[in-house]
């Protein structure tokens, strides 16, 4: 695309949301950006949470992989795209989605001497850095690689020696030990306390986190599991599928793990599982993670089946989200308006999110094209999109 | 010389031919990103390596190469390799 592109999308109200809004305001309008294998989309939501507009598709036919607003700004956009036979960019709207320019250096590995230097295949994970870095964004690539803007997305620079440290780049592996599109590094995590503080995982090598304002990186595996077969020991077998921090207490952690859910209280550096106390017949394995704004007793998680040949469907057919209220001692399932049989859904490490309203509003894609939410923490569901691409990553966001 | 650009990339160019020049493919690759910024890193990654679904042709020809020199009347032709769902 070239760096300036006029918007050419439709608006219209979204199927199955026929009803307008009554009574007063309720909250700040929510908007779900969802990112797709074919394009992206906002939902612009009314203050019920009720009535959703659909705005799209943006980049119709172009990989994306994620659609991030700048919370310090309210109205910066950043979408990690790529078309399936072109080279990754960013794309880059400071009015809300509805212009887009092109990242003028979008992220890459630094050219090697000898000829074998990586190079990105896309980036997949975006991270505004902390409220006091206005402008500063982190991004995550496959292969992994750990890249930051200094100006609002557009240009990228590799970030933190990781990239090229061989104890990393150890730790990362080979395309062998990644998932199907590539070993990723995700979950990029800033310590609203301290921008110096950062996490980071990767498909592939594990958890790691500094200190030092990424200067340096180290791991944090202990009491997380490997397949079996794997060595326990060796942070390369280490697969985080998605790290969240709890925003009201930033020294708890929670993880879906390849092979659970884990919980982390600082300053101890030990996970501890708490998918167990999930139903057997459901396991605890899954892609996403998703904590609450202000509760940090209280998590979602989104099941699949992990059994056997790896399915990574819904357990049974049974599509259900998962919370925990009080850190993860307990369980509770929440269905209602899913469907109850043969739906076998995917639902991937990015395609879950939470807003910040009160009751909490939450969200899913799945991986067959359906987007629903609930506007009460997910106690009832409904569908509010179909037919839409391969959901890679949906978040919930408030323009201003 | 000439240069073919495939559908994907015409957005930067609007055009499907456009000039450019250069001594060697790199060169004329640095040329086109000068006249439309940001088109080689779509086709060329950070290592210098044409990336896995372009092709790039001369005198019907597929390069690999960067280095290959060229003469000015030659036509660079790029292509896509579209392919899947």
């Amino acid at each position: 695309m070239p760096r300036s592109i006029a918007k050419a999308a439709s608006t219209r109200r979204a199927a199955g949301s026929t009803q307008p809004a009554r009574g007063p305001r309720r909250g700040p309008r929510v908007a779900i950006l969802v990112a797709t294998r074919k394009g992206a989309w906002l939902f612009r939501g009314d203050a019920s949470r009720r009535v959703w507009r659909v705005d799209g598709p943006h980049f119709h036919g172009h990989i994306v992989n994620h659609l991030v607003l700048d919370p310090r700004d309210g109205r910066t956009l950043l979408a990690a795209a790529k078309t399936g036979h072109l080279g990754p960019t960013i794309f880059r709207s400071t009015d809300r989605g509805r212009t887009w320019r092109e990242a003028s250096r979008p992220p890459a590995f630094a050219k090697a001497a000898d000829g074998q230097g990586r190079s990105v295949d896309h980036t997949f994970w975006l991270a505004p850095a902390h409220a006091s870095q206005p402008g500063v964004w982190y991004a995550g690539t496959s292969p992994q690689g750990l890249f930051r803007s200094d100006d609002g997305g557009v240009t990228w620079a590799p970030f933190s020696p990781i990239n090229d440290d061989p104890k990393y780049r150890e730790w990362m592996g080979t395309v062998q030990d990644g998932t199907p599109d590539g070993p990723k590094l995700h979950s990029i995590i800033v310590d609203p306390r301290d921008p110096d503080h950062l996490y980071f995982a990767m498909s592939g090598g594990g958890v790691h986190e500094s200190v030092d304002g990424g200067r340096t990186f180290a791991p944090l595996v202990k009491g997380l599991e490997v397949v079996e077969g794997f060595d326990v020991t060796d942070v390369t077998f280490h697969d985080p599928h998605c790290v969240r921090l709890c925003p009201t207490n930033p020294d708890r952690l929670y993880q879906q793990n390849h092979c659970g859910i884990f919980r982390l209280d600082r300053p101890s550096d030990q996970w501890i599982r708490i998918g167990k106390s999930m139903p057997k017949r459901v396991g605890d394995i899954g892609f996403p993670m998703v904590v609450h704004p202000r509760d940090a007793d209280t998590a979602w998680v989104f099941p699949m089946d992990g059994t056997t040949v790896w399915p990574r469907t819904s357990p049974g057919g049974k599509p259900a989200v998962y919370a925990t209220r009080n850190a993860g001692k307990t369980w509770r399932r929440l269905d209602a308006g899913l469907p109850r049989e043969q739906a076998w859904w995917t639902v991937k490490r990015q395609a879950m999110a939470a807003d910040a309203g009160d009751p909490v509003g939450l969200c899913f894609g799945t991986t067959s094209g359906e987007l629903w939410a609930s506007r009460d923490e997910g106690a009832r569901w409904t569908c509010i999109a179909r037919h839409l691409p391969e959901i890679y990553a949906v978040e919930a966001a408030v323009f201003r | 010389m000439n240069v073919l650009i495939p559908d994907p990339l015409r957005p930067y160019t609007q055009r499907s031919r456009v000039e450019a020049s250069g001594a060697t493919l790199a060169e004329v690759l640095v040329d086109l990103d000068r006249r439309y910024p940001g088109i080689r890193f779509r086709m060329i990654d950070e290592q210098d390596r044409v990336r896995r679904h372009v092709r790039i042709f001369v005198g019907g020809e597929q390069v690999f190469d960067l280095g290959k020199p060229l003469a000015p009347d030659d036509e660079v032709v790029i292509v896509q390799a579209l392919s899947g769902g």
